[in-house]
């Protein structure tokens, strides 16, 4: 099955109030290139699931700073002033998810689950309004699972089956959200012939992609960014 | 306090926090003072830093010449690989935090109670940057060290008899390091276990605002 696309076509597959994941934390696995296209074709009203909100002009956040996005589901967003600054004056509701909470949540969409049983937050005013369970002596808050109508990755390698390999720390959010969306859209840097990636290394299978965009150059965005050079 | 001060403040904290972690164990250092950590980290203890992004034996923050863009650790700073480190995505990255294959965490407070009670991630209406991983290795971690300055910005004390933050997580605290001392949570009670170098008791008590447990002769020096 052919799957490539360029980025404008394959975003066109995101609509009005839709619910979208992005992969990605911070800079790595962020698919910028899909974001750029989603930006320019302007869609609106949209729930977007991530990870944080890559820093203020970066990233997703522009489309939050484009008010392009109502709801973020997110667990950090420490590194971005612009968005918490949106968040503060109430331009765009942000839920909070602990980390582990919030990817776990998305693989039980992935996997056709309804949610999870977890004491994490248990003592925490994460409790509010949630479900509370008890299983024997122990009580577990209930956690429902995630998914969306259309999930952006970025893979550093991919073949036109769909199949995906992720570099370093770029994987993070890209293999579970690759698995919790009605339509799976992934950008990669480099295109091979399918029978090329060794089957054993393939970390997404090609089953649950639906679309592959080609980046032909990385944009700055991609790039080292100097602030953040410590050592 | 100056500048100055506060940074060495939290050199002295990283310096003592290193001697917590023993050889070949998993730890995982929070954004803050416990990055720090790591520059003062042993070599020899081959110790597998875990980072919330997927990496199991992290390495330091690297230079400008060594920087991957595909590489960061979970405050977004650029760091290298140690020998045997290895990648995951964010599911396997928890599964190891909740279940419980990390020896060691070691997080920074807003308030720490007597009781080991710890918040760190909200102070309602002004300051809420979400969670992160904070939660789950709060609860889940085999061991918790804070790693924080022992009064707030304001002077006030952050060792409270009771936490009037937002929870991260309950009776969670095993161990707090300060620029002033080395305290353990034990059986609900907080202990004094070291003084740092010209600090008296009296000066961590007068800053401490919970009981504070300690047989005198017993108290060491760091």
């Amino acid at each position: 099955m052919e799957k490539q696309l360029t980025a404008a076509e394959a975003v066109t597959a995101v609509k009005d109030h839709y619910r979208i994941m992005v992969g990605g934390f911070g800079i790595p696995g962020t698919p910028m290139i899909l974001v750029d296209a989603l930006l320019k074709q302007n869609t609106r009203h949209l729930t977007l699931i991530k990870n944080e909100a890559n820093i203020a002009g970066m990233g997703v956040s522009k489309l939050v700073e484009n008010g392009q996005v109502d709801n973020l589901v997110t667990s950090h967003l420490g590194l971005n002033s612009a968005v918490l600054g949106m968040m503060n004056r109430k331009e765009i509701n942000v839920e909070f998810n602990p980390q582990g909470i919030l990817v776990e949540r998305i693989r039980c969409g992935g996997a056709g689950l309804l949610g999870f049983i977890t004491d994490i937050g248990i003592d925490t005013i994460l409790r509010e309004n949630k479900q509370v369970i008890k299983i024997n002596d122990r009580t577990g808050i209930l956690e429902t699972a995630l998914r969306a109508d259309v999930a952006l990755v970025h893979a550093a390698i991919g073949d036109r089956f769909g199949n995906l390999v992720y570099e370093k720390s770029a994987r993070n959010f890209n293999p579970a959200m690759a698995t919790a969306a009605k339509i799976v859209i992934a950008e990669v840097e480099k295109l091979v012939e399918p029978g090329e990636l060794d089957p054993d290394t393939i970390h997404t299978p090609g089953a649950f992609v639906d679309h592959v965009v080609v980046i032909n150059e990385l944009t700055d965005e991609y790039g080292i960014l100097e602030d953040y050079v410590i050592g | 306090m100056s500048s100055a001060d506060a940074k060495n403040t939290k050199q002295i904290i990283a310096a003592r926090a290193e001697k917590e972690v023993m050889p070949g164990q998993v730890i995982n250092v929070g954004i803050g003072i416990p990055t720090l950590i790591l520059k003062y980290l042993d070599p020899a203890k081959q110790v597998f830093v875990h980072s919330e992004n997927g990496i199991v034996g992290m390495g330091s923050h690297c230079s400008r010449t060594d920087a991957d863009r595909n590489l960061i650790d979970a405050g977004g700073g650029y760091v290298g690989m140690e020998v045997g480190g290895s990648f995951c995505d964010s599911v396997l990255s928890f599964t190891l935090v909740r279940g419980g294959r990390l020896d060691v965490a070691f997080l920074g407070a807003l308030e720490v109670s007597r009781t080991g009670d710890l918040a760190n991630w909200i102070i309602p209406g002004k300051y809420s940057p979400g969670i992160g991983g904070g939660m789950e290795l709060a609860q889940k971690a085999r061991r918790l060290v804070i790693t924080t300055s022992h009064t707030n910005r304001k002077g006030d004390p952050k060792i409270l008899d009771q936490c009037t933050l937002p929870l991260t997580a309950k009776a969670c605290v095993n161990r707090i390091i300060t620029e002033l001392a080395v305290m353990d949570i034990e059986d609900g009670n907080l202990v004094l276990k070291e003084l740092a170098e010209g600090v008296s008791i009296n000066d961590v008590v007068s800053k401490t605002a919970a009981p504070l447990i300690f047989i005198e002769s017993e108290v060491g020096r760091f």
